[in-house]
């Protein structure tokens, strides 16, 4: 008997697409964020809400992922900008052979900003690269607290936390501060923003971290990586 | 597996090794599940599939200090600074493979 080292890694077929994919981004000097969250989380009404306030000077994409229907891009695409429905068939995630075949349509240098509605699900997402320059978590009042120590990989992966449905904190038993707590244990340094997409509470906030991490991303000097 | 069976023909594989870190988001018996799945019935038969857990690693970037992160805690057990980096924990690796010749 013999062994045979091979030390390949499984996802490592997606990881150079995503490599080619966010390098196609920083050459266009594009912002691409990713979100992810629980089904019911409130990923589509904050996008709709975030397109509905979005500057019309700011070029924006959207590709929105589910098991089924068209429904995400048909409440996304009255507001003016390019959507795409990423229909997974089953699949639980969105993976970066799925974002790149989306992509070849449009033309990148015409986009400021690519935002990526990943499927429903705190698992499997957070495994896979798209190409993004930030993964971001949605936490809302109606989960549970504990979230960010039970599905640690994401939060642990995302940059930013946005903890939405604030609006129904005086009716919901969810505490808002050992939520934090939680997903600052399991991530230090990441960002986190409260909103509501129903009153707009805190969506300034979050309009002003995206319009900020898009001048930041359009700023990157465009060099060839080494 | 295949391209690894083409290369050596004659050669038997046996065992899988796979290296599973605690971020990876992976569950070994699901995975052990799925395996057998795959296997049964199938030219590859016995095969066995070895799980390597690895725990999640922290370094901390102002004493150098390396240690292994339990309950979330991410602070350096020796100066206790707070912003440790992550170096281990998300792996997803085919890492070896035995073989009967």
């Amino acid at each position: 008997m013999s062994r045979v080292e091979v030390e390949k890694k499984v996802l490592n077929e997606n990881q150079i697409l995503a490599e080619q994919l966010r390098e196609r981004y920083r050459q266009g000097g594009i912002l691409c964020v990713n979100l992810i969250s629980a089904p019911g989380s409130g990923k589509t009404l904050l996008l709709e809400k975030t397109l509905e306030r979005m500057d019309k000077g700011m070029r924006v994409a959207v590709l929105t992922g589910d098991l089924q229907t068209e429904n995400d891009a048909q409440r996304l695409a009255k507001f003016g900008f390019p959507v795409k429905q990423i229909v997974t068939g089953g699949t639980c995630h969105l993976d970066a052979r799925m974002v790149e075949k989306h992509l070849a349509d449009w033309n990148l240098e015409d986009l400021d900003l690519l935002i990526v509605e990943n499927v429903g699900n705190l698992v499997c997402p957070s495994s896979y690269d798209l190409g993004e320059d930030a993964k971001i978590v949605l936490l809302s009042t109606t989960e549970g607290e504990d979230k960010p120590l039970k599905y640690p990989s994401i939060f642990f992966k995302s940059e930013l936390m946005i903890l939405t449905k604030i609006d129904l904190l005086p009716y919901v038993p969810f505490k808002a501060e050992a939520a934090k707590e939680n997903a600052r244990r399991v991530h230090p340094q990441m960002e986190i923003l409260d909103v509501s997409s129903t009153t707009g509470e805190g969506l300034d906030a979050w309009m002003t971290w995206l319009t900020a991490r898009q001048r930041k991303a359009k700023e990157k000097p465009k060099l060839v990586s080494a | 597996m295949q391209s690894a069976a083409r290369r050596n023909p004659g050669a038997r594989i046996t065992k899988v090794g796979v290296r599973v870190g605690e971020l990876a988001g992976i569950d070994v018996d699901a995975l052990q599940f799925g395996f057998e799945c795959l296997v049964k019935d199938t030219e590859w038969e016995p095969l066995v599939l070895e799980v390597e857990s690895v725990p999640r690693r922290q370094r901390c970037p102002k004493c150098g200090n390396e240690f292994r992160m339990t309950d979330y805690d991410p602070q350096c057990p020796k100066c206790g600074e707070f912003a440790t980096h992550c170096i281990s924990g998300e792996e997803l690796d085919i890492a070896f493979m035995e073989v009967d010749e």
